[in-house]
């Protein structure tokens, strides 16, 4: 079915955004999956006209990342982490558990057409394991009955909130958000959950601050009083001694060295 | 100089604030002050004080953000771009989350800042799609700076021009890798590029470009307004200031504490009430599931770039993923092998093909088949992939077998003679007291 006229224009304005056009592909493909309910082959040809590539080349983006689905989502997307720590504190009886409560299988959607279920790799929130996401949305600290509970709550239509955030919206809401277009659900749900705040709360109840800011003065930066201007050149040089770990995590985050270390890291060798 | 405190409140200070994401919240307790200080000072001056803070890069590589930002050559016509790093996805990392949720305008007033500092007058938040309320957060966050005049054309009458452009990414671990994450950024396959040329040089759109992890970005701000003696007078010789240590697993309160660099599992063990009752620490990662396991062996390591290194592991992301002796550390392993394979993005042979079959190995271990000798298989495989995957995915798929092998080598032996697990998972879960009836 061909996209709306809405769809093609929200299409356009995301491409827009970018000084490139083709750098709004990712939220593009979103936007596709709000309106269409999946990555349609329509999709892919409307973004591929907008941007001036072919569809084989969208069609490649589209089968990279993992949140792109090419077979309809159900009206709630049910993420269960099963990653390491997650799957060890429980994420793996959660998993079987709605397997076998919505009779499915990895990444399929239950009959009744409300729920997708897959397991999903670590999502940043390690520290309210077990951790079930909704569409996206945070379910911290979960187990298997109560994530038997929110799939059953979503099922019978009624409100499910998020431990962390808002009122659950539906999938296809949820990826009209991703392609940047907001839902007016900001201000719903705390500043930060429990965990985010224990170190916060040590650090009042003892007393303990960072240090007190010098005199303004300080703060001009013209010729601040280097904090180790001894060390400055040796500084790259200890980065590069890291380099052999670092070539390990290292950049898997970000960060990775810059012409300099390589250079550093060759004298290194 | 008087002593410094345990933990450090700054980027975490108004996590506790009513409606802490709001701009006017955010203002009210002395933000975007280091904005207009910023827009007084010379870029230069910013990059010097960035350098002389001695901040290092919060991702994970811990290079200097200062020198990183030298390195854009500011005689290069094209423009030049900030990109953050918001693609938080590596095993155990929960730090850059709540930080985006609870206090979007610090990272955004670090990104007019640091914008300002490089030259660049676009901008772009790459955040991990999976994180839905988090980017609706910084969203408004950067419609309420707009709106407030803090970016756009001429801003506060300084004449400097910025636009931010919140980007949601689609599921893949390896656009953390900064170039997969440009190839991202620029609507294709997240596959990392050959370096040289560095982003510096030609990032994106081939232009001078600096990546930064969320929590480097939201350090500057406190950097310009304090100083950068003040974020030096905290932490380590080499690993200065302040970081989010993010807290999980088999604790008894996991969370998130900042602190200076340097602190210890021990004192930060202490603070979560120490490993869950009747339980003790069996090993833990420090930075994330790419950095090599420590054990018990390890509690007083200070947990800086170099005290961790010097263990022979890494500071990583400051991501403590702590297990009890309930786990199975060969499940454990496994299951992360599990997820390089499937984050694996393909395009080097060592990684594609050795992370499919480290996995082959490891499970066939797990069950209990094959002989001791397929340990030797496993870091044979290793060897094949550490330094010769294209990037650092591959690399860090091999540290948690290495190191498990070296410290737990009879649990992997326990497996084969025991015919598969001896462990029960039902003990790791966090409802386990309850299924066993021991006190918790």
């Amino acid at each position: 079915m061909a996209l709306s006229t809405d769809t093609l224009g929200e299409l356009r304005e995301i491409a827009a955004r970018y000084p490139q056009k083709r750098s709004g592909l990712l939220p593009m493909l979103h936007l596709v999956q709000s309106s269409e309910g999946r990555v349609t082959p329509e999709g892919i040809e409307a973004c591929a006209e907008i941007l001036e590539i072919s569809p084989a080349e969208v069609s490649g983006v589209a089968t990279f990342y993992t949140m792109y689905k090419r077979k309809p989502v159900g009206d709630y997307h049910v993420g269960v982490c099963t990653n390491t720590l997650c799957a060890v504190m429980g994420g793996d009886e959660i998993f079987t558990r709605l397997k076998d409560h919505l009779d499915v299988g990895n990444d399929e959607t239950s009959a009744d057409g409300k729920i997708t279920l897959e397991h999903v790799e670590c999502n940043a929130a390690c520290d309210y394991a077990p951790v079930v996401m909704v569409n996206w949305e945070f379910m911290d600290n979960q187990t298997p009955d109560s994530a038997v509970q929110v799939v059953d709550d979503l099922r019978a239509g009624r409100e499910v909130r998020s431990t962390r955030g808002p009122a659950l919206c539906t999938w296809r809401e949820a990826e009209r958000v991703l392609a940047g277009f907001p839902d007016g659900r900001v201000d719903e749900g705390p500043s930060a959950g429990p965990a985010s705040l224990l170190g916060l709360g040590i650090a009042r109840e003892r007393g303990w601050t960072a240090p007190d800011a010098p005199a303004p003065a300080a703060v001009s930066g013209g010729d601040p009083a280097p904090a180790v201007p001894e060390e400055r050149a040796e500084e790259p040089r200890a980065t590069a001694e890291s380099g052999d770990s670092t070539t390990k995590a290292a950049a898997v985050e970000e960060d990775a060295p810059t012409s300099e270390t390589a250079a550093e890291k060759k004298e290194a060798d | 100089m008087s002593t410094i405190d345990t933990l450090t409140p700054v980027l975490t200070d108004d996590w506790d604030a009513e409606q802490s994401w709001k701009l006017a919240t955010y203002e009210s307790r002395g933000g975007y002050e280091a904005l207009r200080t910023a827009l007084g000072m010379a870029p230069d001056d910013i990059v010097a004080a960035v350098k002389d803070s001695g901040l290092r890069g919060r991702g994970g590589a811990g290079f200097p953000t200062g020198m990183k930002w030298s390195f854009i050559p500011q005689d290069n016509p094209k423009p030049k771009y900030l990109v953050v790093n918001a693609d938080e996805s590596e095993p155990g990392t929960c730090k850059d989350t709540p930080l985006m949720m609870a206090s979007p305008h610090t990272l955004v007033e670090g990104v007019i800042i640091s914008s300002f500092a490089i030259r660049a007058n676009h901008a772009f938040i790459y955040i991990r799609g999976e994180i839905l309320h988090v980017i609706r957060r910084v969203q408004a966050a950067v419609a309420e700076a707009y709106a407030a005049g803090h970016l756009g054309k001429d801003i506060h009458g300084s004449g400097y021009d910025l636009d931010v452009v919140v980007h949601a990414g689609a599921g893949a671990y390896i656009c953390g890798e900064e170039t997969a994450l440009l190839e991202g950024l620029e609507g294709r396959r997240g596959q990392p590029r050959l370096r040289p040329p560095f982003p510096a040089v030609a990032g994106l759109y081939a232009s001078p470009t600096v990546i930064n992890n969320v929590e480097s970005i939201a350090s500057v701000p406190s950097i310009i307004s304090h100083g950068a003696e003040w974020f030096a007078s905290m932490g380590t010789e080499k690993s200065k200031g302040y970081g989010i240590f993010s807290v999980s697993g088999h604790v008894e309160r996991p969370g998130q504490y900042e602190a200076p660099l340097g602190i210890t599992l021990r004192e930060l063990l202490e603070m979560s009430g120490g490993v869950r009752h009747g339980h003790r620490l069996k090993f833990w990662t420090p930075g994330g599931s790419s950095t090599p396991l420590l054990t018990d062996e390890h509690l007083d390591v200070p947990l800086d770039f170099e005290g961790v290194a010097g263990v022979g592991s890494m500071l990583g992301t400051r991501a403590l993923q702590v297990f009890d002796e309930t786990t199975c550390v060969v499940r454990a392993v496994l299951r992360w092998t599990e997820f390089y394979k499937h984050e694996s993005c393909g395009k080097c042979t060592p990684c594609r093909e050795g992370t499919w079959w480290l996995v082959q190995t490891l499970a066939a271990l797990e069950r209990g088949e094959g002989s001791e000798a397929d340990l030797d298989l496993l870091l044979d495989q290793c060897d094949n992939i550490l330094g010769r995957s294209f990037c650092a995915l591959g690399d860090g798929a091999t540290s948690p077998i290495s190191s498990s092998i070296q410290f737990f080598r009879d649990e992997y032996l326990a497996h084969l003679t025991h015919g598969g697990c001896p462990f029960d998972p039902a003990a790791s879960t966090a409802w386990a007291g309850s299924l066993t009836g021991a006190a918790k």
